[in-house]
């Protein structure tokens, strides 16, 4: 009888009556090869592999992560509370011990989906992995969190919604942003001032393959995990780092996938993006699990591969190699450039512009941080959305100081429920969302 | 008039049905080293004095192959398999004669490489000498498009007795599965040809020309002369043989569990609305998981006659049998003895169940009465847990659409029906110690062979096609169809059910009172670039799971002569 070396729990969400429309890239037909594939070649069969059927989230769960505009059934289908629901059943499925390791192969995706939450990025309603991070921090009282996002877009979702956490690692591995959607990502983009260095980014130049993808892999990403001594790793395994994908210009391979898996060990990868989906899912997506299982993939390959074929240039190879060294450079200078960032400041502010290319809806932000190095500080956010919503969204974080917690609490009683739709708080540290609601 | 044979692992029941009720009931031995002649002396008895002019239909649920295949007494078998690529081919390894070679179809049918016939006339030459009769050829995808498993066949030539397809045994995805079944097919082969053959020629001899059928697990039955291509069809029927005694008398509009508590072991299944549930997969045979459908049952190692030990002062129950009851001069205390005891059950010489009880009674320390109590009802609760794990796994089957998870309603049974020979015991325990009504199923002892004769003949089909390739295919039915680009769910939809009709009026369906229903049936666009290049249509129907028509006033006879 064929036997996994590592148990590894699957949802597999294929979400096959759900799509944002007919023709779009995230439809209903995205994972049926998939299906068609991992089915025909019986991984569902062999011993030590688990499926799990979804189980839903909750109001609660999504609140602990976002602000949702107007309100939360204005931004969820029934798609996104399973989806993100797979996410959490293969987290728990971990955290109880009933596998080593877990893939929740569900859509739709989240990781262009940030803390506040006015429409749909990039396909994007929720963050799914955020979702499931903060319930097993809740539940199991997991801290340090690090998360790996291979997907080809950058992950700026989960950099938003992380950005001030110092307690959670999030790197993006991507195609660079000048010559791709949502065109963030850049090295120096490092975390907000309480978290310099918690972000990183890495951004890759078009047409990098299995070589510079998995150097990265080697000698950055790794020797920084051996570092930042995450509880959990999480692998925001998107697809669409394949050569045969319409949307991105990379030069990865099946192969290539099934060995970032291999090097990474991830305890739950979440399937993000990946488009081609024909040619390279199905055999993508059983390489992942074959991998995570600690099984051969060896004869896995797509039937058009070809090495040489995608082989990446040297301009690529030095590119990656300076990308990589500059990463480490950055992640061990990161304490002086976190005290750079904050100076003598009490308060930090930003102005943000951001775009729903989904939806169409421009929101601008402008963001209040209290300048803390006791925990990820107290968040005052004010967004606007044109011609729509304009909320108030305060932020007490989850290991937040007393001071911080006062600040925030604070923030929220002042606020003037006539100047707003709506103000928020999420109260972390007491697992908490209230609301004010503009007088009729 | 009508016979249902079960063999059984002790007795083998048959019963004579006809417009009266239940005309005839007998138990002979099971011979399992000659399970010929334990079928032909069943069949010789109930047809005694009978005019065999005025049998319709004789249907046999045995355990032959089963046997055959755990007693690993099986032919050397060859296998042929193509892959292409994907997991390591090796890795489904039947045997010696396993031969691996070029070839590859991708998940919509379409050839990624090539099947090289040199290569392939180089391992038929290979099996050839090593006195092989039988093969199995399996392609990748073969269900998709079955050209490569074609072509080996064509290749192969008439050089061997029996040649079976990978795509022929079922239209469901999961090529390591496909590779079991077709290399259980082939093996089970030449003792299944042979049983047949010996069953024929000896009734004929005696000048029964009975028309027999053999039962399939998934409660539904096929011809005898049909069963010779899908033999191993014809393994573990006994379960479905008794989930079909229980059809009849199940409430039609609720969810029911149905028990038939035997000897060794109590088998189980969930009954919704009266229709027995299938297992989505395939039968499990040793350590064979193949594509064969089911009934979803469980069997678990409680029963009558289980072993009662003292482990670490907690009562055991099973999983094993001794033989009999100590009240019928067994070797070993058992539930039934307990029961007698408890004054539950009667017969039997109660002199020696206290005698054993007494014994366990001690190693407890309580005295014989209680000891009784606490293994009947350490019976009765174990089959009640099993029974409750079984709705929980069912419950937690995976889905893969957003209708089915919101919409699906979870399992709670509401009626527990109990069939085998110490089921009226048993169902005052269960009724105690759980929490819904137990009955008891009318000729309890029988009801097993009841159902196998009134079972119906079943089958599905499984339906695929692609607007863009411009073809719809059944390969399980050897089907292939040009269709226009036009081709929708609902043409899908038909075509299917008219080859389900076909294909179950072939195995011996009655085409007045076909029970047809499509299990799934799902359309995909797909996608090139960002316009709709065509439709993925999938469609499944089957034949429901169900007693012949007809049945009705014989059930009711059945339920109106109080046997019990
Ligand atoms: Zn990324
Ligand atoms: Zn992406
Ligand atoms: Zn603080």
């Amino acid at each position: 009888m064929l036997r996994a070396r590592n148990k590894t729990g699957l949802v597999f969400f294929p979400a096959f009556d759900w799509a944002i429309s007919p023709t779009h890239p995230e439809r209903e037909e995205r994972l049926l090869y998939t299906q068609d594939q991992v089915f025909e070649e019986g991984i569902l069969d062999i011993e030590g592999i688990i499926e799990y059927k979804p189980d839903l989230v909750t109001k609660k769960d999504v609140q602990r992560v976002h602000f949702c505009v107007p309100d939360l059934w204005a931004v969820m289908t029934e798609s996104h509370f399973i989806s993100a629901g797979g996410a959490k059943t293969i987290a728990m499925a971990v955290m109880d011990k009933q596998v080593d390791c877990g893939f929740a192969l569900v859509r739709p995706p989240g990781h262009h989906a940030n803390r506040v939450v006015h429409g749909a990025r990039g396909f994007c309603n929720v963050n799914i992995e955020a979702i499931m991070i903060e319930y097993i921090r809740k539940a199991y009282g997991v801290n340090r969190v690090a998360i790996v996002d291979t997907d080809c877009h950058h992950g700026d979702g989960t950099q938003d919604i992380y950005w001030h956490d110092p307690d959670t690692l999030f790197i993006s591995i991507h195609q660079d942003g000048r010559t791709l959607y949502p065109g963030s990502g850049f090295l120096s983009e490092m975390g907000g001032p309480n978290a310099v260095g918690s972000t990183i980014n890495i951004p890759l130049p078009p047409n990098t393959s299995e070589d510079g993808i998995l150097h990265v892999i080697r000698e950055a990403v790794l020797p920084i995990l051996e570092d930042f001594k995450p509880e959990i790793i999480v692998n925001s395994a998107g697809q669409d780092n394949h050569y045969s994908d319409p949307i991105t210009n990379m030069n990865f391979s099946a192969q290539g996938y099934a060995e970032l898996t291999t090097l990474l060990k991830p305890d739950i990868a979440v399937l993000e993006g990946g488009y081609a989906i024909e040619g390279a899912l199905p055999y993508v997506n059983a390489g992942i699990i074959l991998a995570m299982a600690g099984m051969d993939y060896s004869h896995l390959k797509e039937p058009d591969y070809n090495p040489e074929r995608i082989r990446q240039s040297p301009e690529v190879n030095r590119w990656v190699e300076k990308v990589c060294k500059k990463v480490l450079e950055n992640w061990y200078k990161r304490r002086q450039l976190g005290e750079m960032a904050r100076g003598d400041n009490r308060f930090i502010e930003r102005d943000r512009k951001i775009f729903y290319d989904t939806d169409n809806i421009y929101e601008r932000q402008h963001e209040t941080l209290r300048v803390c190095e006791a925990c990820g500080g107290a968040l005052r956010i004010d967004s606007e959305a044109q011609e729509r919503k304009h909320i108030l969204a305060i932020h007490i974080p989850r290991n937040a100081c007393q001071d911080c917690h006062d600040q925030g609490l604070a923030w929220y009683e002042e606020a003037d429920a006539d100047a707003y739709d709506k103000v928020y708080l999420q109260d972390r540290a007491a697992d908490v969302m209230k609301e004010k609601v503009k007088p009729a | 008039m009508i016979i249902g044979l079960d063999v059984g692992g002790t007795h083998t029941d048959v019963v004579l049905l006809g417009q009266e009720g239940l005309v005839r009931q007998n138990k002979v031995s099971t011979n399992p080293a000659d399970l010929f002649t334990t079928v032909l002396s069943g069949l010789e008895k109930i047809t005694d004095g009978i005019d065999p002019q005025c049998i319709k239909r004789v249907v046999l649920s045995t355990t032959l192959a089963t046997n055959r295949i755990v007693q690993q007494r099986m032919p050397d078998v060859g296998m042929i398999i193509s892959a292409g690529p994907g997991m390591d081919p090796e890795l489904f390894r039947t045997g010696p004669h396993y031969h691996v070679v070029s070839g590859g179809i991708d998940h919509r049918g379409r050839e990624i490489a090539a099947v090289d016939a040199d290569e392939v006339l180089k391992v038929a030459d290979t099996l050839e000498q090593k006195g092989i009769r039988y093969v199995g050829v399996v392609s990748k995808f073969s269900v998709r498009n079955p050209v490569h498993e074609l072509a080996i066949q064509e290749a192969l030539g008439e050089r061997f007795e029996k040649v079976f397809l990978g795509h022929r045994i079922a239209g469901a995805l999961n090529f390591p599965r496909r590779i079991a079944t077709t290399f259980l097919n082939a093996s089970v082969y030449p003792i299944h040809k042979e049983f047949f053959e010996a069953v024929v020629n000896s009734l004929a001899q005696k000048g029964l020309n009975l028309p027999i059928r053999i039962l399939k697990p998934d409660g539904g039955n096929m011809r005898f002369d049909a069963s010779i291509d899908h033999p191993a069809q014809t393994v573990l029927s006994g379960p479905a043989a008794s989930v079909m005694g229980t059809v009849a008398f199940a409430p039609q509009s609720d969810t029911c569990l149905a028990m038939d508590i035997g000897g060794t072991t109590t088998d189980m299944a969930v009954l919704v609305n009266g229709v027995p549930l299938l297992d989505p997969m395939g039968i499990k045979i040793g350590e064979h998981k193949t594509l064969i459908r089911s009934l979803d049952t469980i069997s678990i190692g409680v029963g009558g006659d289980s072993v009662v030990r003292v482990v670490d002062g907690q009562i055991h129950i099973g999983p094993d049998r001794l033989g009999v009851a100590m009240a019928y001069g067994g070797p070993v205390p058992t539930p039934t003895d307990a029961m007698f005891i408890l004054g539950v059950g009667e017969g039997g010489d109660l002199e020696k169940s206290r005698e054993g009880i007494q014994a366990l009674a001690d190693e407890l320390g309580i005295d014989v009465e209680t000891a009784a109590q606490q293994i009947y009802d350490k019976a009765c609760q174990t089959i009640l847990d099993e029974a409750g794990a079984m709705v929980e796994r069912i419950n937690a089957k995976p889905v893969y659409t957003v209708h089915e998870l919101w919409e699906g309603s979870r399992l709670q049974p509401r009626h527990i029906m109990v069939l085998g020979g110490p089921a009226p015991w048993f169902a005052k325990g269960l009724e105690r110690l759980g929490d819904c009504p137990v009955e008891v199923v009318p000729r309890w002892k029988v009801a097993n062979a009841i159902g196998a004769g009134l079972a119906r003949t079943t089958c599905d089909v499984t339906l695929f096609a692609d607007t863009e390739r411009e073809i719809a295919t059944a390969p399980e039915e050897s089907f292939t169809k040009t269709i226009p680009s036009s081709y929708s769910k609902a043409d899908a939809t038909a075509m299917a059910l008219d080859l389900l009709r076909k294909k179950a009026i072939a195995r011996g369906a009655n085409a007045d009172h076909l029970e047809l229903e499509v299990v799934e049936a799902m359309e995909f666009n797909m996608v090139r670039g960002f316009f709709t290049s065509g439709k993925n249509i999938r469609v499944m129907a089957q034949v429901k799971p169900g007693l012949i028509h007809g049945y009705d006033p014989i059930a009711e006879k059945i339920m109106g002569d109080h046997f019990v």
